[in-house]
């Protein structure tokens, strides 16, 4: 299936990813309200791993063998065996934080409410997810990469 | 005659279920469960009481679920007897399934210690739906006001919480000198148990329950207890959550050899051929103990269940192991514990640590031959599952050692190589 995958070398460690993460995961899709006034506040799914000089962006991995869909305790996290994606239904979430406990990447974060996980859904809908249509040095790219 | 039959429909059972489908589309399932109802997840019993879930919430797979996975569901239905020769479970009533592989998915039941007055009205365990619906059903039906709480492991503490969105007031009573014993060290403990003395609850250490007091001229209900020192407690409720013990019952006086728990090899097969055992019941592989011990955790019982599914279909696999590992939500305080969280001087042993007092954040390494070997983290734990990887992998963190505790601590950490195995960067 088709994953992001980072450019370290390419990688300024601008952090527009995380921001172009947040606003599409936000429900006005606004720069400003995103950040200033939306409740509750979205957070982006990607992070940005930094330790000077070297910088990625990391995000969920969809892995085949999903450690946190064997892992999760309520059925939130799933595996869709004809997309490949892991899916996460916040509704079903309990927020037990197995996921965070055993994902490789510490790809799973905390909402800011700090009741549910979030993580990256490679922006269903979208021809490219947004961190990888807006990272201004093409550190990230999207394609078929097997794990 | 089926081909699988399981008893138990918990994790083992469902994670055995999906592993035997992955292989074999066909071969007949039985699954044998005692309880009525369809899948749902034990550890979100604490989330009902609170009325954070309500059932539908709780199931973690869907009502197709045995369906889609084209298995007989005997549900409702008690397995009493096991005939090893005969290949068959007989089930309450006499009726007899014949398997030709076997998995006994049987889970745990609460440990109750001996106390006076256990069986008095108001006193409950804490381990399945139909608890959590009966202590739900109580607390409304007599208005309850005040509970105790026997055990301050990840039961007690779950309920505990649960109890006091209830409204209720709450006296938790641990034997051990420290709240989370098995899983936090003495410094951790305490920053947790000043977070749930601060939300209102009666904390008491050192004790437990020695007699439970029955109402003075109604003596069958609660209404109080008497700790070890003398001191008493009224309540309306008592809840036990000391923990769970195997449900060997089915097996026991057969050939399938017990040990605390069921004991399996690691393709989880008893010593009985086309026997097999994962779960609560079960003595599981420790990677970091490098034994097998219990290890009563949903997560794990999941990935015995599926081993254990795998191999009973043909499909050679070999379990890994789990350790000790929990993740806590409770009283706004995340809380991750893997592996050795307070283990006694050791000169092999290097213990790294790290409090922040002003944010609450404690993190704690436990290093062996610069491999980790414990880990735990309380209110900072969004990158523990890098280094569970670390931990699990056995990967020597000598060369950035000194960082694993930094607050930017994360893949960027880790040298390049193994980012590339991990395919995180190109």
């Amino acid at each position: 299936m088709k994953r992001i995958i980072a450019k370290q070398e390419l990688c300024m460690g601008c952090g527009l990813c995380e921001v172009y993460c947040t606003v599409q995961h936000s429900k006005s899709k606004d720069i400003i309200k995103a950040y200033n006034s939306e409740c509750p506040k979205p957070i982006s799914r990607v992070r940005l791993e930094v330790n000077k000089p070297i910088s990625f962006a990391i995000q969920c991995r969809h892995c085949e063998d999903a450690p946190c869909v064997t892992a999760c305790l309520s059925g939130a996290m799933q595996k869709d065996e004809k997309t490949g994606l892991v899916t996460h239904n916040p509704d079903k979430c309990m927020g037990c934080w197995t996921c965070i406990m055993v994902c490789p990447y510490g790809a799973i974060k905390m909402d800011q409410q700090g009741k549910v996980v979030a993580k990256c859904d490679l922006c269903q809908g979208l021809e490219e997810p947004a961190c990888v249509a807006n990272c201004p040095n093409q550190a990230l790219v999207f394609k078929e990469v097997k794990l | 005659m089926a081909k699988y039959v399981i008893v138990g429909a918990s994790a083992a059972g469902i994670g055995a279920v999906e592993a035997i489908r992955e292989v074999d589309p066909v071969g007949a399932i039985t699954v044998i469960s005692e309880e009525p109802c369809p899948q749902y997840s034990r550890p979100m019993i604490s989330d009902f009481v609170s009325g954070k879930a309500d059932f539908n919430k709780m199931k973690c797979r869907t009502d197709e679920f045995w369906k889609e996975n084209n298995v007989e569901a005997l549900t409702g239905k008690k397995a009493t007897a096991l005939n090893l020769t005969e290949k068959t479970v007989q089930l309450e009533g006499g009726e007899k399934v014949a398997y030709e592989k076997l998995l006994l998915a049987t889970g745990g039941k609460p440990f109750v210690p001996k106390m006076e007055g256990s069986d008095k009205d108001g006193v409950f365990t804490f381990t399945t739906f139909k608890d959590a619906e009966r202590l739900a059903a109580k607390i409304d039906s007599i208005n309850a006001k005040a509970a105790v709480v026997i055990g301050a492991g990840l039961i007690g503490i779950s309920v505990t919480e649960a109890l006091l969105k209830r409204g209720l007031k709450v006296t938790m009573v641990e034997l051990q000198d420290k709240i989370l014993s098995l899983l936090l060290d003495a410094k951790a403990s305490d920053l947790v148990e000043a977070v749930v003395r601060k939300a209102g609850v009666n904390i008491v250490t050192g004790q437990s329950v020695q007699k439970i007091l029955g109402k003075p001229g109604n003596e069958g209900v609660v209404d109080g207890v008497i700790l070890t020192k003398g001191d008493q407690v009224p309540c309306d409720l008592v809840i036990v959550a000391i923990g769970v013990v195997p449900r060997t019952e089915l097996v026991t006086g057969t050939a399938v050899k017990i040990n605390r728990g069921i004991v399996v090899d690691n393709m989880m097969q008893t010593n009985v051929p086309d026997v097999y055992a994962s779960g609560d019941v079960t003595e599981a592989y420790d990677f970091i103990m490098n034994q097998n011990r219990l290890l009563p955790l949903w997560p794990l019982a999941v990935l015995e269940g599926q081993v254990a599914g795998y191999n009973m279909a043909g499909k050679k696999t070999t379990y890994m192991g789990g350790t000790n590992m929990s993740s806590l939500k409770y009283f706004g305080t995340p809380i991750v514990s893997i592996g050795l969280a307070n283990p006694k001087e050791d000169p092999a042993l290097e213990v790294l640590v790290k409090h922040d007092a002003e944010r609450n954040v404690y993190k704690k390494l436990v290093l062996k031959n610069n491999v980790i070997v414990g880990l735990t983290l309380v209110n900072c734990i969004e990158r523990a599952g890098v280094s569970f990887y670390l931990m699990k992998n056995a990967i020597n963190v000598k060369k950035f050692k000194q960082k694993l505790l930094s607050d930017d601590f994360g893949l960027a950490t880790l040298p390049v190589s193994l980012q590339r195995k991990m395919c995180v960067v190109q």
